[in-house]
């Protein structure tokens, strides 16, 4: 018996993935082109001087362990 | 009309790759920044200048050259080593192509000093979607060091792959995040021929030095948060945080926070404060019991355990260049930032004091930026 409910249990939920997955349209952009004034000011810039960035990388990634995931792009700091 | 979200993807992917709607290229400007950091006995300070330039509607081409003139007697040099001065010169190259809402971006950066060269070759794609209010990207970069010292028959390699993937989206109107993740595989010659390590003798009372065996792989793993705010009184804030580990046993925590805000038209004030944590590495020690201790050995500062705290003040001026036809604006820039690290097990030796009682060393350092950035 408990066996039968939980088949009938994971049937119901894979229908209901399959069926919530078919259903799916295009994602609607929930941010309109005209409503991104904000996003758009230079303040909000998420790397607005690269050249000031990298350098501030470069300044931590000498003293430090830690690398990685700043979302720039540097290389090898040759820094021994 | 219904899609799978498989098809959907592809439906908006195919739709990027026709230029339905375009993305954008980089603006075009150019930076000459003067740059210094005083601190711990060292100072390195110099130029560099960054010019990015579009051709036609696709293309952009960046160009960068760096220097820092470097004059050292920090704490390791003074207790273990000579001061010395050196000169390090990097230059690096890339070029953007955007395709729809695709852009392809490879890069070479070389630095090179008189006893360190290394080279740096990636490759990045990234991709708006999702009515522009996402931008996935992933890059790789490949790096080759060549590590050399005083001796003249001392010649190292080391090997290097970075591995990036990231996630701008855009939340809500005034709201942005970024997701990031960065792995980085070495192989080689991972330590500082300079550094030399210390181990107590017989008596007690005294210690000597002896050189450093770090293992010749590393692989480590960090991923980061950001949230940046649009405030109701055209301000921004912003948040991010990092959490890093790695195959010595390194973890490390980055939190900083950052505000900005515009005044009078023209000017533009910052303020940020970040917190960074890490623990030592598993085979470092500031003291070792004696020689040939464990199979690794190391006593360099960097992968020891110590919090530090940053405080950074920034100001820019924009000015307006309408004399000249090809130059649309400039703007100056100053940043000033206070680094102070509190070393737990990295011991200050330029005093005298039984072996293991010595002061804690502290890092106290002031890094300053200045640069001219114009748009044309």
């Amino acid at each position: 018996m408990k066996s039968s409910v939980v088949k009938a249990s994971g049937s119901l939920l894979l229908l209901t993935l399959l069926a919530g997955a078919t259903g799916c349209k295009p994602v609607q952009p929930w941010v309109k082109p005209y409503e991104r004034e904000h996003l758009a000011d230079p303040i909000m810039a998420m790397d607005p001087d690269p050249v000031s960035s990298a350098y501030m990388d470069h300044v931590y990634e000498v003293r430090e362990a830690a690398r990685g995931a700043t979302g720039g792009s540097g290389g090898g700091c040759g820094c021994n | 009309m219904r899609h799978t979200p498989l098809i959907a993807a592809a439906l908006v992917l195919l739709a990027a790759g026709s230029g339905l709607h375009a993305a954008v290229l980089p603006e075009d400007r150019a930076d000459v920044m003067y740059h210094r950091y005083d601190g711990g006995g060292v100072v390195v300070q110099g130029p560099s200048v960054l010019v990015r330039k579009s051709f036609g509607q696709s293309v952009s081409v960046s160009a960068n050259y760096y220097v820092d003139m470097i004059s050292s007697a920090s704490i390791d040099v003074v207790t273990t080593a000579s001061p010395y001065k050196e000169r390090r010169e990097q230059k690096s190259l890339s070029a953007d192509y955007l395709r729809g809402k695709s852009l392809y971006s490879l890069g070479y950066i070389e630095s090179e000093e008189s006893d360190y060269t290394a080279k740096t070759a990636s490759f990045n794609i990234s991709q708006d979607m999702f009515g522009d209010l996402t931008t996935v990207s992933f890059g790789f970069a490949r790096g080759w060091d060549d590590i050399g010292s005083r001796e003249p028959t001392f010649h190292q390699s080391t090997d290097r792959r970075n591995y990036r993937l990231g996630v701008t989206q855009v939340l809500t109107r005034n709201m942005i995040l970024a997701l990031n993740y960065e792995g980085v595989s070495e192989e080689g010659y991972l330590q500082n021929p300079y550094r030399s390590l210390r181990y107590l003798t017989p008596d007690p009372n005294l210690y000597t030095t002896g050189p450093e065996i770090y293992p010749r792989t590393r692989t480590s793993n960090a991923a980061s948060g950001r949230l940046r705010y649009y405030l109701p009184w055209r301000a921004a804030v912003d948040g991010k945080y990092r959490f890093y580990t790695d195959t010595w046993n390194i973890h490390a925590h980055t939190a900083e926070l950052e505000y900005t805000q515009p005044l009078w038209k023209k000017w533009v004030f910052n303020g940020n404060y970040r917190f960074y944590k890490q623990n030592a590495a598993d085979f470092y020690n500031d003291l070792f019991p004696r020689a040939n201790f464990q199979n690794f050995i190391a006593r360099d500062k960097e992968i020891s355990t110590y919090i530090g705290h940053t405080i950074g003040l920034g100001a820019s001026y924009e000015f307006k260049l309408a004399s000249f036809s090809r130059l649309q604006k400039g703007r100056v820039n100053l940043h000033w930032d206070h680094l102070l690290i509190n070393y737990d097990d990295f011991r200050d030796l330029t005093g005298t004091a039984t072996p293991g009682t010595e002061p804690l060393y502290k890092l106290d350092a002031d890094v300053f930026r200045l640069f001219l950035s114009i748009w044309f």
